[in-house]
């Protein structure tokens, strides 16, 4: 138990890559009319859902697995204090060297100052959304430090100047024709002749990265896992550029969230059977390294870790959301969301897209900056059809959670136009000639339609079209019906047939 | 305050806002599984086919032969300190026996790396290199092309809760499973990025 003294106070919200320039319905629209994304994104995510099908469905254990992992991600916020100062005294007594940052801004300052202090001008990125929430490669640059990523998809995002768009897979919007392109364009020495066969790609990374890795003095990783009784820090990967970045370079600096903890090294029994399954939808991805501080003789000499917080505090003081927290970073509910299939992930904004990011970007970076706040769109950017929820390795309630979300956003917002408009149609509906006269009035609707659709209505109703089509008003409406000859003589057959009849 | 005593004061003060439950674990997943020596046989060889590895079934008696067979066509093969040499004994290139004061590009001159293993999970055909004086550094096991790589069938276990009950976690730990591979473009996968483009396992059926 501990003691406290005081009266808790709110812990603030994150910085960084949390929140987009505009809200999720405008940015969608964009990222819809771009066929060549919507045709690269759906074949991917359609080839991934049935391969994680294929690999889950092959354990009996996978729902006690599950159970488990959310189980264990549960208790881990519960005793957070306790095994983070577990983590930091294990880590410490490997020979490593443990750095608190409050938020974005001073991870950033904490790995720019250690790379500074070994004099090098170029680190090594192994794929990691810690790094990308805080902007650190566009942080170093200012610094003059040039971060080279070397995950495959991380190289072609990097080099294409471009954005991340999954979590796993940051390149699913690029096809193999396209990053043939970005390479003959950006890398230097390419053989003229590369075709667009993924071997080959693949190939022509290797060797642009192969000389960097022999000469590697620095790198920077995020971490998968954090076990807090031994000090082991753990990252997936498939490549081997992870093992590259984690073994050969005198320094590694991990950049990882506090959510990332485990209590104890069993518990990896769990979740390296959760992670690889649900997120290429393999029985193992190819490589998992493992390191306790420093090893002598084998890997880096000189182990840093940031443990950042970035709005995880705030997260986890919220009751609801703070199941967000316990979030492996799978993957698996993007593949599987039918919004995120059709809009790809750059129109979410943040470094987290898809079902989980609608939820995590609010959680950490907060949704009411103001009253345009492109946070507070994310938990509408869903139609609550659960399948995030079913696919989700640590069975994290993301419908429930949008919902909640939802709440808190109208309940701060307070009185807007959509709840004067409920009431408004609250009174309308509880009496039935104000309804009749509304019907009637509604039939003007079908002016403002064409091909059966409403696109856009005047204010303050633009904000229910804002995102959607809207059908027109029917010609008449079902009281209007009944009360028609037609209909009592339709009636009067039915009856008179016994049975029921086509209207 | 520090950036410590604040981060960790309001890790507090959230909990004391939203109080957690107490929490249960329920483990009623397959652990402490027992498995035949045929069937894990079977299951791991399997698995590593399905990871395009290249797998060689071998005895005691005929692990020299079978590892000069796998390292056939190969000038230069580089081992950790403590491998048993009987191994190399139809290998007719030259071996480099691995340091830590060999640099990282020298390694980049082998054309293979032969090591023994940890530990092996046959469910998802993944070895587990612990860096004991059998398997080395973790870099020698990562730069050269190619990894020729000795499994017992005694050191196979039925799944991954029997693995990591074998492992020490102080000890750096790699866990393989097949060749480096990528599915970056268009979800595709290809074996042959950063890591070893081949994998080798000389699985040694009666030891």
């Amino acid at each position: 138990m501990s003691t406290f003294l005081g009266m808790p106070s709110a812990p603030p919200r994150g910085t960084g890559n949390l929140r987009g320039t505009e809200p999720f319905p405008a940015a969608a629209r964009d990222e819809l009319g771009n066929t060549q994304l919507r045709r690269n994104v759906g074949k991917a995510t359609r080839t991934i859902r049935d391969k994680r099908l294929a690999v889950t469905g092959e354990l009996p254990d996978w729902e006690q697995l599950r159970s488990a992992g959310a189980a264990i991600k549960r208790d881990v916020l519960a005793r957070l204090p306790e095994l983070l100062e577990q983590f930091e005294q294990a880590v410490t007594a490997r020979g490593g060297t443990v750095h608190w940052a409050r938020d974005a801004a001073e991870a950033n300052a904490i790995v720019t100052r250690l790379v500074r202090a070994t004099g090098s001008d170029e680190v090594l990125k192994v794929k990691s959304m810690a790094t990308q929430e805080i902007g650190l490669n566009e942080h170093l640059a200012s610094s003059g430090i040039h971060a080279v990523e070397t995950d495959l998809a991380e190289l072609i995002v990097q080099l294409g100047d471009d954005r991340p768009s999954h979590i796993l897979v940051p390149a699913i919007h690029r096809n193999r024709a396209e990053i043939r392109e970005i390479f003959l364009r950006t890398m230097p020495d390419v053989d003229p002749e590369l075709d667009d066969d993924p071997r080959h790609l693949a190939e022509a990374a290797r060797r642009f990265l192969r000389e960097r890795f022999m000469r590697a003095e620095v790198a920077i990783s995020g971490a998968n896992f954090g076990i807090a009784e031994t000090g082991t820090t753990s990252v997936v990967e498939s490549e081997g550029n992870g093992r590259m970045c984690l073994t050969m370079p005198r320094t590694l600096i991990t950049v990882m969230g506090l959510e990332k903890l485990l209590p104890s090294f069993a518990d990896l029994e769990v979740f390296l059977q959760l992670l690889p399954r649900s997120s290429t939808g393999e029985r193992m991805n190819p490589y998992t390294s493992m390191w306790t501080g420093v090893t002598d003789g084998d890997g880096p000499q000189e182990f840093h870790l940031v443990l950042l917080d970035n709005g995880r505090t705030a997260a986890l003081a919220d009751q609801v959301g703070r199941e967000a927290l316990h979030c492996i970073r799978c993957s698996a509910c993007l593949n599987v969301c039918p919004v995120y299939e059709r809009t790809g992930g750059h129109a979410y904004g943040s470094t987290y897209p898809g079902p989980i990011g609608a939820v995590l970007s609010p959680q950490l970076a907060g949704m009411h900056t103001g009253p345009d706040d492109p946070n507070a769109a994310l938990p509408y950017a869903s139609s609550l059809c659960g399948a995030c929820f079913d696919a989700c390795p640590v069975k994290i309630d993301i419908p429930s959670l949008l919902v909640e979300l939802r709440h808190q956003h109208v309940e701060q917002a307070g009185v807007s136009a959509e709840s004067a408009a409920m009431k408004a149609a609250s009174a309308v509906m509880s009496s039935a000639p104000r309804f009749s006269t509304a019907q009637r009035a509604a039939r003007l609707g079908r002016l403002l339609g064409r091909g059966g659709r409403i696109r856009a209505l005047p204010p303050p109703a633009s904000g229910w079209t804002d995102a959607r089509d809207l059908p027109v008003p029917p010609k008449r409406t079902f009281r209007q019906w009944w009360d028609s000859d037609e209909a009592r003589a339709d009636l009067d057959r039915a009856r008179r047939e016994g049975k029921g009849f086509e209207a | 305050m520090n950036a410590r005593e604040t981060v960790l004061g309001r890790v507090r003060d959230a909990l004391a806002i939203a109080p957690p439950p107490q929490v249960d674990i329920p483990r009623e997943y397959r652990r402490g599984r027992e498995m035949p020596a045929g069937e894990r046989l079977e299951v791991l060889v399997d698995r590593l086919q399905d990871y395009r590895a290249q797998v060689h079934r071998t005895t005691g008696e005929d692990t020299a032969a079978t590892v000069a067979a796998a390292l056939d066509g190969i000038a230069r093969v580089g081992i950790p300190p403590g491998l048993d040499r009987s191994w190399l004994a139809g290998y007719s290139g030259e071996v480099v026996v691995d340091s830590p004061d060999v640099p990282a590009p020298r390694l980049d001159e082998l054309g293979a790396v032969l090591t023994g293993s940890a530990v092996t999970c046959a469910e998802t055909g993944t070895v587990f290199l612990d860096g004991s004086p059998d398997q080395g550094r973790r870099a020698l096991t990562l730069v050269p092309d190619v990894h020729v790589c000795v499994v017992d069938l005694s050191t196979v276990v039925a799944g991954v809760p029997e693995a990591v009950a074998r492992l020490d976690p102080v000890r750096p730990t790699t866990l393989i499973s097949g060749p480096s591979a990528t599915s970056d473009i268009e979800l595709d996968r290809v074996e042959g990025v950063h890591g070893p483009r081949t994998l080798h396992v000389v699985l040694r059926t009666d030891r």
